[in-house]
């Protein structure tokens, strides 16, 4: 069997033994071995990816497989990775397995939380994995629609509101998605659904123009895609602190994935056509979800605009399409999704001892949990981009790369979007100062106890992946630009 | 005796019909449970004697089955089988014990009119076969009948039903005045598309649209759906509609083939419209029953998307859909007549409300079976609604894919509502916790396995496109 079809079927076991587990301790168990499997399945992958490669291995995906599904429509179970999605399947299993640390003591109906956060987790593995249009939209499919009952029945504030329109803006896109993907495989001639198959067939340039802004959009809404980024600050706030950390963490990624991967991979001369439009849109997402985030009160809703603001920064480095924007994108991909796993899993914490997350009520936290407050200032820190923390890579390598145009169309949204850099640091620093420093008056927060065991693990385990990309970035830098290379070439192949 | 084995299906539902009557007839007073059984046991076995698909002509072409006709039998008959099932609780009701022999009787006559119909060599048997399979419905429709929605519901049914035949029985009456012939193979050549004939086929079309409920002729619907007792209303909503979805688009693509420009149109139309409706209305709805006869609206605009594309795409996957379908919802009428049968009211969207707290399991079959109508994945909805799509897409009909697939979120919505009541709303007296009795758990759990499997494992679609 294929190591990648590993990362369904742990999950799959892992609903399997979590139907079956009776008491809390089984729950937590079976979690905590799945987890762990995962994790070590995907740093083993990552070693083996990379010992494959010095050793020469040359195709643009690795471990490669493909099953037939559905004979008439093409559609296959095929696998295959390539360094982004090996960078991306590690990311999601650092994140599932501390997100199964931050939700230890989670109640009510334990096993039905960690039932749909595996199922989640089924869809986003699946997705990273998959080398066939259909396989792949299925299990986004996978993955959105637990949100829907993860918000509602666990989440806090507004849940039902905002569990509602989390799902249905999201469904919404991925109807634009799905005629755009069925747009890609009658454009190329109807006989496969296969990605690297589907490259070498040229999709005609009207269809191109037609699917790709569809299939843009589609991924583009689960990335925070101005003006389609409003269910994520409803989303973010109301979902359970696991939950916002996947789905900031991960879920967010799956987007930017789709939007290279699938519509600009596939379609460039769509891309050329309408690159233009799109970096105009991501442009105003940095700039306004940072904007944004400054006027928030809400720890919660901060952290969510602070998402649409990095996250369309990673939109904005893709719609560049230089090989070091490119590249710059990915890992601002993998460092968002573990620095803001990170802020989530901190804010969860906060306000499961102090029941607020308002700025306004919270202040003194140092003295009161200083774990819990030096974990949020290294988070803070990472993300303003601060040397040495995965944040200054990602963004340092995003702007170089944007900077490489030399037309001033370009140039200008470059300069825009630095602009966020500042912003960034306002937001910030605003809440660092005001809740963690000065002295608290609340009687009640000053009973409060500092984080548990499994809290500081998984604040540990997130800072620890925080910083070793920080400092250690080249490994993983050369991983990705290898495998942008060739995006890139059908990209400049195509009239840019 | 080639006749014999060419009509072997209907020759040998007729024999278990017979046997159901006269078991009925001769059996002492109260025998429900084994008249139950007895039904249980030929029904299966008449299902498996007659699963083998084959083609047939018999009667100079009145009559004709084809294989895929085979499969619709086959799946409308396990349908059939699951709806009884269903019953059992409903039929040891006090007021309905004495007459569960004539439901069994008055099912299996319209199922035949329905063999009938899906094997039909000419717009004669066809109209036969349609009307026997609507008749005897209004009976079933009105089967409560000393509570009053029921007998409403019975009446509107068999009066909409008549005027709709009537429709189609004109427009019937152009296409043999025009053509001199009712036989399909001597239609199609005789077919070019003049203006009578375009007249006939609209005529023709809004008889069917009656039956599949199609917007505008769906004014009848929710009424009885509401009214009929719920596993009716399942029957209706999957088993009837199967077979008029079948018939359409056989004839459509057989014998109308040479007007294909005019009724590509009025499908499109027809459909968006359906969906567009049934969606909006759907919203709106408290009583679940009447909130799945809207949903059973827009699902039969899904299903004419098949109908949009090429003959053996299109029809491989309208089956399939069908098969996805029929699980689904009689998943769904099964829970809503077991909380119809143990509250005593009509169920409304509020009933649901912390069912989960209460009857973890019939909340989660009915969780799975509303995210497979949504088409989630990795559900069979999921994949039934892929293959529509892709059907209609593949002839050029991108727009109504595309209208289609934005309906898609808002009935997610509204399946999303129930779910929610389900698991967010709080109760403070939610249904009690209650066993339900043996056929119906069979049924659902049925119903459950094929949600999960028929999509996941490909096989179902494959041996539907391999007939």
């Amino acid at each position: 069997m294929n190591i990648l079809s590993l990362f369904v079927l742990i999950p799959l076991l892992m609903l399997a033994g979590l139907w079956l587990a009776r008491t809390l301790n089984q729950v937590r168990g079976v979690m905590v071995t799945g987890a762990s499997l995962l994790l070590a399945a995907a740093v083993w992958l990552t070693v083996a990816y990379i010992g494959q490669r010095n050793a020469g291995a040359a195709q643009e995906m690795l471990f490669t497989d493909s099953i037939t599904w559905y004979a008439p429509l093409h559609i296959c179970y095929s696998v295959g990775v390539d360094g982004i999605s090996v960078a991306m399947l590690l990311l999601s299993a650092i994140i599932v397995f501390t997100g199964t640390f931050a939700s230890w003591r989670l109640q009510p109906l334990t096993k039905e939380y960690f039932l749909w956060f595996t199922l989640l987790s089924t869809g986003v593995f699946g997705f990273f994995i998959s080398t066939d249009l259909f396989t792949m939209f299925m299990f986004y499919e996978v993955a959105l629609i637990p949100m829907y009952l993860l918000i509602g029945v666990w989440g806090s504030g507004r849940k039902e509101y905002a569990a509602m329109k989390l799902t249905l803006m999201l469904m919404g896109a991925s109807a634009f998605l799905l005629i755009g993907i069925l747009g890609i495989y009658y454009g190329a001639g109807g006989d496969t659904m296969n990605i690297l198959e589907l490259v070498k067939r040229d999709i005609p340039y009207d269809m191109q123009r037609l699917f790709f802004p569809l299939v843009f959009l589609g991924f583009g809404v689960l990335g925070a895609l101005f003006p389609f980024h409003t269910w994520s600050p409803d989303g973010h706030a109301s979902a359970p602190t696991a939950v916002s950390m996947l789905h900031a963490g991960v879920l967010m990624k799956l987007g930017g994935y789709g939007c290279f991967r699938v519509a600009m991979y596939l379609m460039p001369e769509g891309a050329a056509e309408w690159g233009n439009f799109f970096l105009v849109l991501t442009t105003i997402s940095v700039v306004y979800g940072a904007f944004s985030a400054v006027v928030q009160t809400d720890l919660k809703y901060i952290n969510a605009y602070s998402s649409v603001s990095h996250c369309g920064l990673v939109l904005f480095a893709l719609l560049m399409m230089t090989r070091t924007s490119c590249t710059g994108a990915i890992l601002q991909m993998l460092s968002h999704g573990l620095m803001t796993a990170l802020f989530f899993a901190l804010i969860g914490m906060i306000y499961g001892r102090t029941h607020t997350r308002d700025i306004r009520q919270l202040r003194g936290l140092m003295r009161i949990m200083p774990f819990l407050s030096v974990g949020y200032v290294i988070a803070g820190l990472a993300n303003l981009g601060l040397p040495g923390l995965s944040g200054f890579v990602a963004e340092m390598t995003v702007f170089v790369g944007s900077f490489e145009h030399p037309d001033t169309f370009h140039r200008t949204c470059t300069l825009i979007a630095t602009m966020s850099i500042v912003i960034t640091a306002v937001y910030i620093l605003r809440v660092v100062g005001r809740i963690l420093y000065g002295t608290c008056t609340n009687e009640a927060h000053l009973k409060l106890t500092d984080a548990t065991w499994d809290e500081r693990f998984a604040v540990i385990c997130l800072i620890a992946a925080v910083a070793g990309l920080g400092i250690a970035p080249l490994w993983m830098s050369n991983l990705i630009s290898e495998s942008v290379a060739p995006v890139i070439a059908q990209l400049l192949g195509h009239a840019l | 005796m080639d006749i014999l084995l060419s009509l072997q299906a209907e020759i040998s539902l007729v024999a278990v019909l017979v046997i159901v009557l006269l078991a009925d007839l001769i059996g002492k007073e109260p025998n429900h449970k084994r008249l139950q059984k007895t039904v249980y046991v030929l029904l299966a076995l008449h299902i498996a004697l007659n699963l083998r698909p084959f083609e047939a002509v018999a009667f100079g072409g009145m009559y004709h089955t084809t294989p895929m006709a085979c499969t619709v039998k086959s799946l409308l008959t396990l349908g059939t089988l699951l709806v009884f099932m269903q019953a059992s609780q409903w039929l040891e009701r006090e007021d309905t014990r004495h007459k569960a022999g004539e439901f069994y009787v008055l099912t299996l006559s319209t199922l035949l009119g329905m063999y009938f119909m899906v094997s039909a060599g000419s717009f004669l048997l066809f109209y036969v076969g349609l009307e026997l399979a609507s008749i005897p419905m209004a009976c079933l429709i009105a089967f409560d009948k000393y509570r009053h929605h029921s007998a409403e519901a019975g009446a509107k049914f068999i009066l909409n039903s008549m005027f709709s035949s009537a429709l189609m029985l004109y427009g019937l009456s152009f296409i043999y005045g025009t053509c001199g012939t009712a036989y399909f193979a001597e239609l199609t050549p005789a077919l070019t598309g003049t203006p009578l004939q375009v007249m006939a086929l609209v005529l023709f079309f809004a008889g069917l649209g009656f039956k599949l409920s199609l917007v505008p002729f769906h004014m009848w619907t929710p009424d009885t759906y509401q009214g009929a007792p719920a596993a009716v209303s399942g029957y209706l909503s999957v088993i009837s509609k199967g077979a008029a979805a079948f018939a359409l688009i056989s004839i459509l693509h057989h014998v109308f083939a040479p007007m294909l420009q005019s009724w590509d149109l009025l499908v499109s139309i027809v459909l968006v419209a359906s969906i567009t409706v049934a969606n909006l209305f759907a919203i709106l709805q408290h009583d679940l029953k009447r909130f799945m006869a809207y949903s059973s609206i827009s699902q039969a605009g899904y299903i004419m998307l098949a109908v949009l594309g090429e003959t053996g795409q299109g029809t491989t996957s309208l089956v399939y859909y069908i098969a996805v379908y029929l699980m689904a919802n009689l998943a769904v009428f099964g829970v809503i007549g077991l909380l119809e049968q143990q509250t005593g009211a009509a169920v409304e969207r509020s009933t649901c409300n912390a069912l989960y707290t209460t009857n973890p399991r019939l909340a989660f079959v009915m969780t799975i079976a509303l995210f497979s109508l949504a088409g989630i994945p990795p559900f069979a909805g999921f994949f039934s609604k892929f293959f529509v799509f892709a059907a209609a897409f593949h002839t050029g009909h991108w727009a109504v894919v595309f209208l289609a697939l934005v309906n898609t979120i808002i009935s997610l919505y509204y399946y999303l509502l129930v779910v929610k009541a389900m698991y967010i709303m709080p109760s403070d007296a939610p249904v009690a916790a209650f066993r339900s009795p043996l056929p119906a758990r069979v049924c659902l759990l049925v119903c459950l396995l094929s949600i999960m499997l028929m999509g996941v494992c490909s096989s179902v679609y494959q041996y539907i496109a391999a007939v």
